[in-house]
């Protein structure tokens, strides 16, 4: 699937595409399929996010988002040297599936 | 001049004008054609030109387009100094990719007129002109900078 | 150390204002993310992997305890309580708030700092060696020239679009603790036989894609030229650099494609034509910012110290610098602990610093390019009281420039650049050579990890570095030998081909394996390696 994420205009945040806004958990994230390019260019002008772009991305067994690439698994949580500071999730999984 | 008034801007394009003669209203010539030419009374640099070449005819030049593609080619910075260092009283006028954040540096290197691609915030400009009360160093603008007032008897 | 005067604060002044109304208007859309980055990154916000980080200037690694208390205030009011020295001897602040970074700025300027010009194609802030003002060995104190330098850089008009970043490192010193001749200038001030002062110039080293050590440029500019020399020297650069391809703009490749020779004669010439046009600040100028730099006032005392705890005697041994007054030591501060994040500290930890600097070090504390902190003026009766202080708060760990020492660049945790990650890496390493209690058995031995290569993390110049490159979407290291940033400056060579973090890890054991099967009496790994080779260590990973 293909998935929108970027990171908030005014904080920085990492923030997920759920379908009708920006959310901060990427288990939020939804399937834009062929749209990407459309909501891309409405948000940015928006200004609700900052250098958004598309991603592939699959659903586990368990019904959680993975990103393909490890830089955006490493961007859902967090830093993996600092899980005290990660983004709080209902993932039971915790960073297994990150590296 | 066959087509020259095609290279150049003309003097309505021109947003900020710091003088009081009457501006050029003839185009410019590139480099080559004013090295060639006797003359050619206006000139445009290119960010890949070299401002030197066109010190010998500085006698004859009114007026010196530095273009700006894109500005974060900072090439055009160094080629308004070397003319301004070399003498260069002629209208100094950049054109191009121009945004309120480079005014005041363009100003200190020797460019005295402003033909930005996009008309700028006239308001936001004029706030940018006056970024700098004062300055380290010394450039083509011959401002005494911070350290000459430090040192002043 | 240098104070602002009215001129420097109204200057950090007006440029937070500035920011300030370039911020607003990229948040109310007045400007485009391409229009405002390059805007954001003069003033060191850049947009990382998490959020957006900010890089705070400490211009040649000098601060005070009044800063550094400012700078844990920063952490804890903007950030998540914590920041990350790095090896420009800047801080970086990993979650700062676009709505916020104004407010930062401004809060920064009251202590007479910013961030200006710690990013973008500028003049970037001058680094210095550690030691200045405080090493026995040193010509004279490289700071005030570092300063003159970093007023000359600052708002430069001809060179805030440079082909690429420049930076610049002022050493006085034989030895070079600021790995001056991997810079775009490195400048050694030095007297001449008719003991006037100098400026030595080297230009076009770097690391990164293509890492290359500066040759000499100049032997001796008379420090009343320095300016201009220097103006001369980036006026070529910003007329001829390469534009047309990004990894191609560093002035080293300038130098490398017209050749030193070539360069050197540009460089002559504008040289001449600005001596004649007259920008070299008034001499007096210097006078003035030397004598910001005059010695503390050092006290005689004892010059020996009570070795009897043997964890003290080894972090004196290990941590401590010789001074130039025999009474005082220059002590390092680890960030470093085993198996901790190089190069972080927490907002507790910074104010512990600034106090120890504000009771025992003459107010002084200084950044180091390792990723350390220093205390450059203790006196050696209050060195006892100093561990103490630093060994509770987990500052203590006695491993400078051992295997634990380890220099690395945030990677793929915090940086959007990273191929692979590099802190895990130094964690795993320092924790493995800890518990076999090798660290003590190999000595010195300067491990540099990259998360890819702009080599944030100097691995070219490691006697052992490692680079974290992509393989597939997999996180791999290629393992290199042989650098070192030092006065006997080398460029690291790959071994071969890459491993995982397991098999990088093992790696590491084995090239020190082979050290210690062949070192001589004395030796250090990188002499050992540079008398015997590549061979032997290819062997022993790939055999
Ligand atoms: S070396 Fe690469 S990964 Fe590391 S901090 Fe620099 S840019 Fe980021």
């Amino acid at each position: 699937m293909r998935i929108l994420t970027g990171n908030d205009l005014r904080s920085g945040a990492v923030v997920w595409w759920n379908g009708s806004g920006w959310s901060l958990f990427v288990d939020d994230a939804v399937d834009v399929g062929d749209d990407a390019e459309e909501i891309l260019a409405r948000e940015e002008a928006a200004r609700r996010v900052n250098v958004p772009y598309a991603i592939e991305a699959s659903i586990d067994e368990a019904g959680h988002v993975r990103p393909a690439h490890i830089k955006d698994r490493v961007r859902a949580l967090g830093p993996t040297v600092r899980r005290d500071l990660a983004v709080p999730t209902a993932d039971k999984t915790g960073w297994d599936w990150v590296i | 001049m066959g087509n020259a008034r095609d290279l150049g801007t003309s003097p309505d394009e021109v947003q900020f004008r710091f003088r009081d003669d009457e501006p050029v209203d003839h185009g410019t010539v590139t480099v080559d054609a004013c090295c060639d030419q006797t003359n050619a009374t206006a000139v445009r640099i290119e960010p890949g030109d070299d401002a030197r070449l066109i010190l010998p005819f500085l006698y004859r030049l009114a007026l010196v387009e530095v273009n700006f593609p894109v500005f974060g080619d900072g090439r055009g910075y160094s080629a308004a100094r070397i003319l301004r260092e070399a003498g260069f009283t002629g209208e100094l006028r950049a054109v191009g990719d121009i945004g309120i954040d480079q005014l005041s540096h363009m100003r200190r290197c020797g460019f005295d007129s402003f033909a930005p691609d996009k008309r700028l915030d006239e308001d936001a400009a004029r706030r940018a002109f006056a970024t700098w009360e004062n300055v380290y160093q010394r450039a083509a603008d011959a401002r005494r900078t911070i350290a000459d007032k430090r040192h002043e008897a | 150390m240098y104070r602002y005067d009215q001129y420097d604060q109204a200057m950090v002044e007006a440029r937070v204002e500035e920011f300030r109304d370039q911020a607003r208007r990229r948040l109310e859309g007045k400007l485009s993310e391409d229009q405002f980055k390059p805007l954001r990154l003069m003033n060191g916000l850049y947009l990382q992997l998490h959020a957006y980080m900010l890089r705070v200037a400490i211009p040649y690694g000098t601060l005070n305890s009044r800063q550094m208390e400012a700078l844990a205030m920063i952490a804890e009011k903007y950030d998540r309580g914590y920041g990350h020295f790095t090896t420009r001897q800047n801080i970086q602040y990993n979650w700062i708030r676009l709505e916020d970074a104004a407010d930062a700025l401004a809060d920064l300027a009251s202590v007479e700092m910013h961030a200006i010009q710690t990013s973008g194609n500028c003049i970037r802030n001058i680094s210095s060696d550690h030691f200045a003002g405080a090493a026995a060995d040193e010509v004279i104190d490289p700071r005030p020239y570092a300063e003159l330098l970093r007023q000359w850089s600052s708002f430069h008009p001809e060179f805030t679009y440079l082909p690429r970043k420049f930076k610049i490192a002022v050493i006085a010193s034989e030895k070079d603790r600021a790995a001056m001749r991997l810079h775009d200038i490195g400048i050694r001030i030095v007297r001449n036989d008719a003991g006037e002062v100098g400026a030595q110039f080297y230009a076009g080293g770097g690391m990164g894609r293509t890492p290359m050590i500066a040759p000499l440029i100049r032997d001796f500019v008379p420090i009343d030229q320095m300016i201009t020399y220097a103006e001369a020297a980036l006026r070529v650069y910003n007329r001829y650099g390469r534009r047309d391809n990004k990894y191609k703009a560093r002035i080293k490749i300038l130098v490398h494609e017209l050749g030193a020779e070539e360069y050197i004669r540009q460089v002559e010439e504008e040289f001449a034509h600005l001596l004649s046009v007259g920008v070299e600040p008034p001499r007096e100028e210097l006078a003035r910012i030397a004598a910001h730099f005059t010695d503390p006032p050092f006290a005689d005392g004892p010059k020996t110290i009570d070795r009897s705890d043997p964890d003290f005697a080894l972090w004196v041994d290990r941590n401590t610098h010789r001074h130039k007054h025999d009474a005082y030591v220059s002590a390092v501060i680890s960030l470093k602990p085993v198996g901790g994040i190089p190069g972080d500290a927490t907002a507790d930890q910074m104010r512990i610093v600034a106090r120890l600097a504000k009771l025992y070090s003459f107010d002084e504390l200084r950044v180091m390019h390792t990723q350390n902190l220093l205390l450059p003026h203790v006196a050696i009766k209050d060195l006892k009281a100093v561990w103490t202080a630093l060994d509770a708060a987990g500052l203590g760990a006695p491993n400078m420039d051992t295997i634990e020492d380890i220099i690395a660049c945030p990677g793929l945790d915090y940086c959007s650049l990273a191929n692979a990650r590099s802190i895990p890496l130094a964690q795993r390493i320092s924790e493995r050579f800890a518990e076999t209690g090798r660290t003590d058995v190999v000595g010195e031995l300067k491990l540099k990890i990259s998360g890819c290569i702009n080599a944030c993390g100097h691995h070219h110049a490691g006697h052992i570095g490692i680079l974290g490159v992509d393989k597939k979407g997999v996180e791999n290291y290629q393992l290199s030998l042989g650098g070192s940033e030092a006065e006997d400056v080398s460029l690291a060579k790959i071994t071969g081909p890459g491993f995982d973090e397991d098999g990088v890890i093992a790696a590491v054991e084995k090239v020190t394996d082979v050290y210690l099967a062949a070192r001589a009496d004395g030796e250090r790994f990188l002499d050992t390696y540079r008398r015997i080779g590549m061979e032997p260590f290819k062997e022993a990973l790939y055999g």
